[in-house]
């Protein structure tokens, strides 16, 4: 198991550190144009240019530029020059709406995703099971500023079933569960539609395995058998995704849901950053993002090697 | 991120081989219709494949509403010059419309612009104007409908020759060149599709893009589409990598060794055959994802540059005005559902069609394998 952890610690560092000269050469090197302008934004002064140039090190080579870049995200010493508030700790004060909005969404797409991909796969070929899929599929295609601009105009607007204004601190409960719903919803549809298809999938997989028949033939109920033998072994490539697309989410932000519903959260500050065209911003963003989620992502194979010994001694399993 | 093991190359051909298990042996159906197994016993694959489609009404029926909105986009200038006799950024603020009896303002003073007018006034402003500026709006529908039509298109075609190359270069070639490919993409995939690229797109779109020869405006569509091209690239390239790794070990491959034929030839002409049926169904499921991504890049700001306009670019205008216009989100919005829908029912019935035994297996416990990495890009992609 150490061993496990070690190297997968070594691969999680070796990803990070390409992930950040990735996000360094978006940043620097592929655009065209004064990269101390960019950074200074749009209406600078040619001394806040010129002060930029030399914090952030465009006059020295580029491992240096890196190096100074990178000390500046990371000390939390980085600004943006559009509305002179520090990146870092804008960040930090999204994570509590950030993590309300997406913790929601992920119970009710892992509840609603497992509900539906097992009525569908008991039903296998019936009317059920199409009717499913078919609802599947508007869900996978369905882009979230279309469900969030019907539910805001209909919901919030016509008929104000549901409040508008943004996200309310947990300090007030009720306020903050109804402020949430509609954006719950909005995140959860396309993975609930999702999920639900590739534990059908995985659940009729599993139906033909031999310990499934051994379990009918000791003559255990159908639902018995539905639920203890093959529900809870289909369950495994969904966990598995899930533990990809939390990650995904919470990291990446969910920013078209949060800058619709106007929740103050890291997704709305990267949307108003790309709005600005704030570099600065997005630069903090995009590396903090995908560094959460190499870390989220080694945490999910830790726990997994743990379950399952086959993964950490590195054999085969068949 | 799959758990990564010691020996990824022997896992991952082990788990290839599971899950191409379908397409050479097994079902009854494609026994004896292998590419290689020449003409003449019973049906050939594509006709077998067809029947399967053939009985599958609602992916036909998806297929011909797909090809219904390709075609009116196709025909937006006719549109435009016959029918509502303006263009997709023309201005109509100050004029007014005479109909019947009634006179109305295409914009009112309050900056409420006309709503749909259907064919009341000959077909002008047939889905109304957009916003204080007085664009008509079914004419920007039908152009901004041509550049998210061809994003999603030229992207899909630009994924699929990156992805094609380098999964067999990778697969088939191995040693340090599957090393140096498989760590540039897994590097790829680690980050979220949509942080990437909108990082890439807010960059580009400030400066444009300039490598050597090639001149790019920051205005220009080839941007988005090159960046959703590329950053979609290890979704596809690392299941053809794995299906290359299993079939590289089949015997129709030593005996084209045997023969001394070149690696090129290996590779384009005996490999890639098999991988059609995984690539077209992959092509066909990637234009309905570019087209998601391209509308959250250019609502956000990153995608699609002014003059030109898409259909997240109509949405991230209309959303300004959301209570007081709200078909002006609405209409895009369902263009976009309408079109990725009809594109992922298609998709799925073709599946079903070409390779019915692939469709969604997990081969979880070992890692990574085709169909994870295609639903990890499949999900995601318009939070």
């Amino acid at each position: 198991m150490l061993r496990f952890l070690v190297r997968r610690l070594i691969g999680a560092i070796a990803v990070l550190f390409a992930i950040s000269i990735l996000v360094f050469l978006i940043f620097n090197v592929v655009p065209a144009t004064n990269p101390a302008q960019r950074i200074a934004g749009k209406n600078a002064t040619p001394q806040l240019i010129k002060s930029v140039e030399e914090e952030w090190g465009f006059d020295k080579s580029l491992p240096e530029q890196y190096w100074t870049q990178m000390k500046l995200i990371f000390t939390g010493q980085v600004t943006s020059y559009n509305s002179h508030v520090n990146i870092d700790e804008r960040i930090l004060e999204g994570i509590p709406a950030t993590a309300s909005l997406c913790i929601g969404a992920a119970i009710i797409w892992l509840a609603f995703g497992i509900l539906f991909g097992y009525l569908s796969a008991i039903r296998a070929g019936g009317f059920t099971d199409r009717a499913l899929t078919v609802l599947a599929l508007i869900g996978i295609s369905m882009p979230v500023f279309w469900l969030a601009s019907i539910l805001l105009y209909y919901l919030t607007y016509k008929i104000e079933l549901f409040p508008s204004n943004g996200y309310q601190p947990l300090s007030n409960p009720w306020e903050w569960f109804t402020h949430l719903i509609l954006p719950w919803i909005s995140l959860a549809v396309l993975y609930v539609g999702f999920y639900s298809r590739v534990l059908r999938s995985s659940m009729l997989d599993v139906m033909n395995e031999d310990y499934v028949r051994t379990a009918r033939a000791k003559g255990l109920s159908h639902r018995r058998v539905m639920t203890r033998h093959v529900l809870r072994n289909s369950l495994i490539p969904v966990i598995t995704l899930f533990g990809l697309d939390f990650g995904a989410v919470i990291g990446g932000g969910a920013i078209i849901t949060e800058f619709m519903f106007n929740i103050h959260g890291v997704g709305y500050f990267t949307a108003e950053a790309l709005k600005n065209q704030d570099f600065p911003s997005i630069m903090a963003v995009a590396i903090f993002g995908a560094f959460f989620i190499v870390l989220f992502n080694m945490f999910v194979d830790i726990a997994y090697a743990y379950l399952d010994p086959r993964i950490r001694l590195g054999t085969q399993a068949t | 991120m799959p758990p990564e093991s010691d020996k990824p190359g022997k896992e991952e051909a082990a788990a290839g081989a599971a899950s191409s298990a379908g397409i050479g042996s097994g079902d009854p159906d494609l026994t004896f219709t292998g590419p290689e197994s020449g003409e003449g016993r019973s049906a050939g694959p594509w006709t077998i494949a067809w029947r399967r489609l053939r009985r599958n009404w609602l992916a036909l029926f998806a297929l011909a509403v797909f090809l219904l909105i390709v075609l009116a986009c196709l025909l937006a200038p006719v549109w435009a010059n016959d029918v509502a006799h303006t263009g997709p950024n023309t201005t109509h603020t100050l004029e007014k419309l005479h109909e019947g009896g009634e006179t109305k303002e295409v914009v009112e003073v309050t900056g409420k612009s006309i709503g749909p007018q259907w064919f009341a006034a000959g077909g002008k402003f047939f889905l109304g104007a957009d916003g204080h500026l007085g664009r008509d709006e079914m004419v920007r529908l039908l152009y901004g409908g041509r550049a998210s039509l061809f994003i999603g298109f030229t992207a899909a075609l630009i994924t699929l020759i990156l992805a094609v190359v380098l999964g067999l270069l990778a697969g088939y070639r191995g040693g340090w060149t599957d090393t140096v490919i498989s760590r540039a993409l897994d590097v790829i995939w680690s980050f979220p599709v949509v942080l990437l690229g909108i990082s890439l797109g807010i960059a580009l779109a400030v400066g444009g893009l300039s490598i050597g020869p090639i001149h790019l405006k920051s205005s220009s569509l080839w941007i988005p589409t090159l960046i959703i091209g590329v950053v979609t690239t290890p979704y596809m390239a690392r299941p053809l990598r794995g299906e290359v790794l299993a079939l590289r070990e089949k015997e129709f491959i030593e005996a084209a060794v045997a023969q001394g034929a070149s690696a090129w030839r290996i590779m384009f002409i005996e490999l890639l055959p098999n991988l059609i049926s995984t690539i077209i169904v992959f092509f066909t499921l990637n234009i309905a994802n570019n087209m998601l991504l391209e509308a959250t890049l250019s609502f956000l700001g990153a995608g699609v540059q002014p003059p030109n306009s898409s259909w997240g670019t109509m949405i991230s205008e209309g959303f300004e005005a959301l209570y007081s216009q709200p078909l002006l989100t609405i209409i895009p919005g369902t263009a976009i559902l309408l079109t990725v829908l009809s594109i992922n029912v298609f998709g799925d019935g073709l599946r079903d069609a070409l390779d019915p035994k692939s469709k969604v297996r997990f081969e979880a416990r070992s890692g990574a394998t085709a169909e994870r990495s295609e639903l990890a890009e499949l999900s995601g992609t318009g939070v």
